[in-house]
């Protein structure tokens, strides 16, 4: 097995005394940052990102740090599901349905573990899922040219509203500001200055690392602020959590639901606009469907109603990764932010990382692998001390958060100029929520807006300036047939699949 | 209504955006597409998207109230003061008053906001400066 020798190298680099204790440190800090209602892994992996590049960590560690926090948030999202009836993050919402009910059963800890352990299942098979599917990925990678990948890119841009999108021309509006940002700076082809208006901070463009943590940490302090003591009817937290373990018998009865939420939770992950948040929906509609189709059991605190979505968004934020790491193009706003880890790194992703920099690529294969163990040690037995951490008063942790975000960007450059920017940032990320603006599109706008324009530009130099050249080969043909596609089912499905949605989490969330 | 003003602010950014694509200056290492190209087909997207806003307008957003908007705007002005003073003023001052600002602002009590402020100033200054070693801005204290 060729991929097996490959993984021995990734964990040979990546089994150090030191590596151990930042995937363990990641892992704590990310779970606690999953666990905290109003920072889900994208805050958390942005903000992380200058600090770890400002101390000067090397790839391998920073990679083992921002996916040990990426996965510990997916973990730690569930926590407050189960005990509050508020999800931690986006994904976790799927898991309130059946979590909350067995909290209130006197089940916390039952289902906690059970969900702990759901999570170390669905992202364990996702690895391997990885390492399998990503090298074939990326042999028919290598056979893209530049027209081939202007137009992966535009699928990247095309699909990343996602399915449960409602408006697409916002979805639009909101990759094109990227871009148009992405454009600052000194052109790479001519050397000459676009946009700056002699503005010399600009010269270099704008650090998208600001842009992250702006868009998406410090807009969340302006969200707090709107909603300052507006919370009112808070459901009662679960206070005791009796025992931690989950029965056998309880986790047997669970296998199937383990194996297929696996694969539904994998696939939405790989297919570009899908992401965790319908893995985790997909897999409990299915397993609604399977297991309970009159919906005796799920809902009131059935155990594969806790396992299937856990299971689901784990293995999708495994999913995610194929594309990111194969094609370089990232199919959710997390990949994105990790996206956004591997540039600050100088590392391209991309077929050519597999052949160039092996080392880096499955250590970071190895790094999720080992990031997942450590959770599932941690997470088992301290489920109980990060269950307080949600008694963190909102009045301390927002400023955290906050003043955290200006040290991290403050130590990219130290000028005042790029706070100034960050705070604009913010604001615009605060308006656009309001707006219904996705903020993710941006993201990836800004990360991939001069590698897209490259490849138009070196397509057109070698037709010579012939347009036409950007559907010249049937697989150019088939990817722009793709984006088309992505673009243009969500105006069709958008609304049924975001109505289920609200649906079946009405249910539940009275107070959301 | 707010999508139709957006949509009129997108309209003039594309506008403006495109007009700063054709100033771009000649280069004698021209290629084929030139430098100003993708920028104005990028301008044209956010155009027509700006458009579109403009015709099919999505329901309002609830907009916090007058009360709320200030303490936003407060915060951001708070804010913009800290990113523009912390060069003068260094970091442990700065993040103190603006740290116990937040706090007040978010429902902490006023004297227990002024120790989170001082507490999380110092102790990120702890953390990172002295245990991971990354350069803060400095004061007029000489830390």
């Amino acid at each position: 097995m060729e991929f097996l020798s490959s993984l021995g190298v990734g964990f040979d680099a990546a089994l150090t005394f030191s590596n151990l204790g930042i995937a363990l440190l990641g892992a704590f800090l990310g779970t606690m940052m999953g666990a905290l209602p109003g920072l889900g892994p994208a805050n958390g992996v942005a903000i992380l990102i200058p600090i770890a590049f400002s101390i000067g960590l090397g790839p391998l560690p920073s990679l083992i740090l921002m996916t040990s926090v990426y996965y510990g948030a997916m973990y730690g999202g569930r926590i407050s599901s189960i005990l509050l009836n508020i999800p931690g993050d986006e994904p976790a919402m799927m898991t309130c349905l059946d979590g909350y009910p067995m909290a209130r059963k006197g089940m916390a800890g039952e289902a906690l573990s059970l969900s702990g352990i759901a999570s170390f299942i669905g992202a364990i098979a996702a690895t391997f899922g990885l390492a399998l599917l990503a090298p074939q990925l990326v042999k028919i990678a290598l056979l893209f040219g530049p027209a081939e990948y202007f137009a992966l890119f535009t699928i990247a841009f095309a699909t990343l509203g996602g399915i449960s999108s409602t408006n697409q021309a916002k979805a639009a509006f909101a990759a094109a500001f990227g871009l148009s940002i992405a454009m600052i700076g000194v052109d790479t082809q001519t050397g000459v200055q676009r946009f700056t208006f002699g503005e010399v901070h600009l010269f270099d463009g704008i650090d998208f690392l600001i842009a992250i943590v702006g868009l998406f940490a410090l807009s969340e302090v302006f969200v707090f602020l709107e909603h300052r003591g507006s919370e009112g009817n808070k459901e009662e937290s679960i206070g005791k959590i009796g025992r931690i373990v989950a029965p056998w018998s309880m986790i047997r009865s669970c296998i199937p639901t383990f194996g297929r939420s696996t694969i539904i939770g994998f696939l939405s992950g790989v297919l570009p606009g899908a992401g965790a948040s319908l893995g985790s929906f997909l897999s409990y509609s299915v397993e609604k469907q399977i297991v309970d189709p009159n919906s005796k059991t799920f809902g009131k605190g059935d155990p594969r109603g806790v396992a299937a979505p856990e299971v689901g968004n784990n293995a999708a934020a495994g999913g995610a990764l194929v594309p990111m790491l194969a094609l370089g193009v990232p199919g959710s706003g997390t990949t994105a932010v990790l996206l956004a880890v591997l540039l600050s790194l100088n590392i391209t992703p991309g077929p050519l990382l597999f052949s160039q920099n092996p080392d880096v690529v499955w250590g970071l294969i190895a790094a999720l692998f080992i990031a997942n163990v450590m959770l599932l040690i941690l997470n088992i037995p301290l489920v109980g001390l990060f269950s307080r951490v949600l008694l963190v008063p909102i009045h301390i942790l927002m400023p955290l958060v906050a003043m955290v975000s200006f040290v991290g960007i403050y130590g990219i450059s130290g000028s005042s100029f790029d706070l100034v920017l960050m705070v604009l940032f913010g604001v615009v990320g605060w308006l656009f929520r309001k707006l219904d603006i996705p903020l993710v599109p941006i993201i990836l706008g800004i990360l991939l807006g001069n590698e897209m324009e490259v490849n138009l530009r070196r397509a057109m130099t070698l037709s010579d300036g012939d347009w036409l050249t950007l559907v010249g080969s049937p697989l150019a043909i088939t990817l722009w047939v793709l984006a088309i596609i992505g673009f243009v089912a969500p105006m069709v499905f958008g609304r049924k699949v975001k109505k289920a949605i609200a649906e079946e989490s009405d249910e539940i969330a009275v107070g959301d | 209504m707010s999508d139709r003003i957006m949509g009129g602010i997108g309209l003039a950014l594309a506008a403006f955006y495109i007009w700063a694509a054709t100033i771009i200056p000649e280069s004698f290492m021209a290629d084929v597409v030139g430098p100003a190209t993708f920028p104005i087909i990028i301008g044209v997207i956010i155009a027509i998207c700006s458009i579109w806003f403009i015709l099919r307008p999505d329901p309002e957003p609830v907009w916090p109230s007058l009360n709320r908007l200030a303490e936003i705007g407060f915060a951001i002005a708070v804010c913009l003061l800290y990113a523009i003073l912390l060069p003068k003023l260094g970091f442990l001052i700065c993040t103190a008053l603006a740290a116990s600002y937040m706090s007040w602002r978010l429902g902490g009590t006023p004297v227990g906001a002024v120790l989170t402020g001082v507490g999380l100033s110092i102790g990120i200054w702890v953390v990172f400066k002295l245990v991971l070693g990354l350069s803060l801005a400095v004061g007029p204290l000489g830390i």
